[in-house]
């Protein structure tokens, strides 16, 4: 069986959702040799974390006319990696993180390839057997994967000797390998035609400013029970007390009161915050599937109904327009008077 | 500028998902269908290019019969013109899909004598997320591709297209040779809602309609699941302004104030 993974760098740190992506690679390999691709020559850094969780092949995209992010350049290395797959002994697996570059890259690869991108998945294992007439004969994969951006799992099959995986980070731990690898590090250079490099990023630095959404400790969202633009002056003043951001629900973004940046959920941002506090939001499952990852959850709605109550752990039942004040009066006096 | 979106048909799910006895479909009796928002944001970004640049928008669907109603709405927010790709209504899979979407893309291209200048899908489908059937249109196309594109902007020679997208901190910028496949997010824009004369043309507006041919995919559903939640019900703190001091000791207890 060849391995192998698509692994995002920052610096010379290893991504964490790539960690991930690397621990379901090394069990759906179960035990067979670890490749990986970067996109740059990685550090001392990365190169002792990729060791650890068990990478002994690592190679970096080092094509001449590849500056920038070059999603097909990168399918294109990862196609030669497991170019022996066209001998048809072998089985492969292709995996990366199901982040925006991890699922364009597996998308090219399967465009280019034949091969089924399996996104968003949570569990793959090799299956020996599968149903004869099957349209791939002589193996497959038993898959758990995301729909509805986690509101659902569906349970499949994938009848073919190789299989394309992005794997949702929330799925798996990141745990190094039993047996640390010996790393070699070689540059790769794939036959790139001219569509390949047309389509290369130039980057350049977003201004960041506040607590980013992403990563906020405490994200104070409203929703459409906020009843207009207006009334996020006291959420924001909340969320500054908190040192949290401020998130908001897609009728919020929808009706023009706050920018879609903030936006929460399946077609936003996804948070995982220390606290998460829902006010006058309903709890769509939509809305559900970028806040379940908070640890602590406090909803704030008038009906005692909503769906946003029962996922909530702890439940105010009253109006987010006296609620709020109130609440922001009492911790303004509470830092006073500390 | 001629632009051909590309939407899809999934029900408008709520508060809770409900499968059908057999686990093998959201059940729908009680839903209504929309389209994903990246998709409504693509109508409404198509829609855009041509109020500046001129062309038209087509908008395309595989679906079962009743997506002819997506279609309609698309044209009730400024699409020109609608293709029905119909299906019995069963997920074909990206590669299936894919595959229908491209053939039918040379068919209307055939037909016109000349490639739609953009084609724009949304970045994944609301339902299934697959992330790739506009990638794999795209190749099958020949056509470069920028996915996630959250800002999209037509050179003025009419030669290209400028895209962005936020990555991690960065802004990446593309440029794409034209024709090209873009698929865009939510937050490109802000789509219009329809407007009355809108809703009238759209009632009366020709659909054409065409039957792909779906080869079988890979990938074959089993069951759905719906995940079971920690959370099932919340501790009710209290009511109205009564519940503050409890809140302010919440956050105390949660470490979230000074
Ligand atoms: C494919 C798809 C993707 C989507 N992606 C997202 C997404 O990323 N993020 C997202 O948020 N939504 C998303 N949605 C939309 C989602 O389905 C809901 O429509 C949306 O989340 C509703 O927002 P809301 O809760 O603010 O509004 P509503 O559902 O209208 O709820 C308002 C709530 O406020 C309460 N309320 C009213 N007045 C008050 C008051 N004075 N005080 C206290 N409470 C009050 C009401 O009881 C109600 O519970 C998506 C939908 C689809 C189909
Ligand atoms: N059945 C379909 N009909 C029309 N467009 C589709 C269909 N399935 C997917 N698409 C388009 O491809 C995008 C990505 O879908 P997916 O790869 O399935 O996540 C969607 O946002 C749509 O724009």
């Amino acid at each position: 069986m060849i391995t192998v993974c698509f692994v995002e760098l920052d610096g010379d740190e290893v991504v964490d959702a790539s960690l991930r992506a690397v621990t379901f690679a090394r069990r759906l390999g179960g035990g067979a040799p670890l490749g990986c691709l970067v996109l740059d020559r990685p550090g001392p850094g990365a190169l002792a974390q990729l060791a650890a969780f068990g990478v002994a092949d690592v190679r970096h995209l080092d094509a001449g006319d590849v500056h920038g992010y070059a999603p097909m350049a990168a399918a294109a290395a990862l196609a030669e990696m497991v170019a022996p797959f066209d001998d048809g002994v072998d089985v492969v697996a292709v995996v990366a993180a199901a982040t925006d570059h991890g699922n364009e890259v597996l998308a090219h690869l399967g465009a280019t390839t034949g091969l089924e991108l399996v996104a968003n998945c949570v569990d793959a294992q090799v299956q020996a057997e599968v149903e004869p007439g099957g349209p791939g004969n002589g193996g497959g994969f038993a898959v758990v994967r995301q729909r509805w951006a986690g509101s659902l799992l569906e349970d499949a099959v994938l009848h073919a000797r190789g299989g394309l995986f992005s794997v949702v980070a929330e799925a798996v731990t990141a745990e190094p390998s039993p047996v640390a690898a010996e790393v070699t590090v070689r540059p790769i250079a794939p036959a790139l035609t001219p569509l390949d490099l047309a389509v290369q990023a130039v980057e350049t630095r977003s201004e960041g400013g506040g607590v980013s959404l992403a990563s906020a400790r405490v994200v104070v969202s409203g929703g459409r029970g906020i009843g207009g633009a207006e009334g996020f002056g006291v959420v924001e003043e909340l969320a500054t007390l908190l040192g949290g951001a401020v998130g908001v629900s897609r009728a919020v973004t929808s009706a023009g009161w706050r920018p879609h940046r903030e936006q929460v959920g399946q077609t936003g941002t996804r948070v995982a915050p220390h606290l998460y506090v829902a006010c006058g939001i309903s709890g769509a499952i939509q809305h559900l599937a970028g806040c379940q990852g908070a640890t602590h959850m406090v909803a704030i709605n008038t009906d005692p109904d909503a769906p946003i109550m029962a996922r909530a752990d702890y439940a105010i039942v009253g109006d987010v327009s006296v609620v709020l004040p109130a609440l922001v009066d009492a911790l303004r006096h509470r830092t006073a008077g500390s | 500028m001629d632009v051909l979106v590309y939407v899809k048909r999934v029900p408008a799910v709520g508060g809770r998902i409900v499968l059908t006895p057999d686990g093998r479909e959201v059940d729908t009796s009680m839903l209504g269908f929309t389209v994903s928002p990246h998709e409504e944001c693509a109508v409404e970004e198509a829609v855009q290019i041509t109020e500046r640049h001129g062309g038209t928008v087509t908008v395309s669907t595989m679906g079962p019969p009743e997506a002819i109603e997506q279609l309609r709405t698309a044209i009730s927010v400024g699409a020109h013109a609608a293709h029905l790709l119909v299906t019995t209504g069963v997920d074909a899979g990206p590669i299936a899909t894919s595959r229908a979407l491209a053939s039918s893309v040379r068919e209307l291209e055939g037909g016109r004598g000349r490639p739609f200048d953009l084609i724009l899908c949304g970045n994944e489908a609301a339902d299934t997320g697959d992330h790739q059937v506009g990638v794999r249109l795209a190749h099958a196309l020949g056509r470069p591709c920028a996915t996630g594109v959250k800002q999209l902007q037509i050179e003025a020679t009419g030669e290209s297209v400028e895209a962005s997208r936020e990555y991690r901190g960065s802004q990446e910028h593309f440029t794409l040779r034209l024709p090209a496949v873009v698929t865009v997010k939510e937050g490109i824009n802000l789509p219009r809602y329809p407007s009355l004369p809108g809703r009238m043309r759209a009632k009366k507006a020709d659909v054409s309609t065409a039957t792909p041919t779906l080869e079988p995919e890979p990938l074959v559903m089993q069951r759905l699941r719906v995940p079971r939640t920690e959370r099932t019900s919340a501790e009710v703190l209290g009511h109205g302004v009564d519940a503050v001091p409890a809140l302010v000791a919440l956050f105390e207890t949660l470490g979230v104030v000074p």
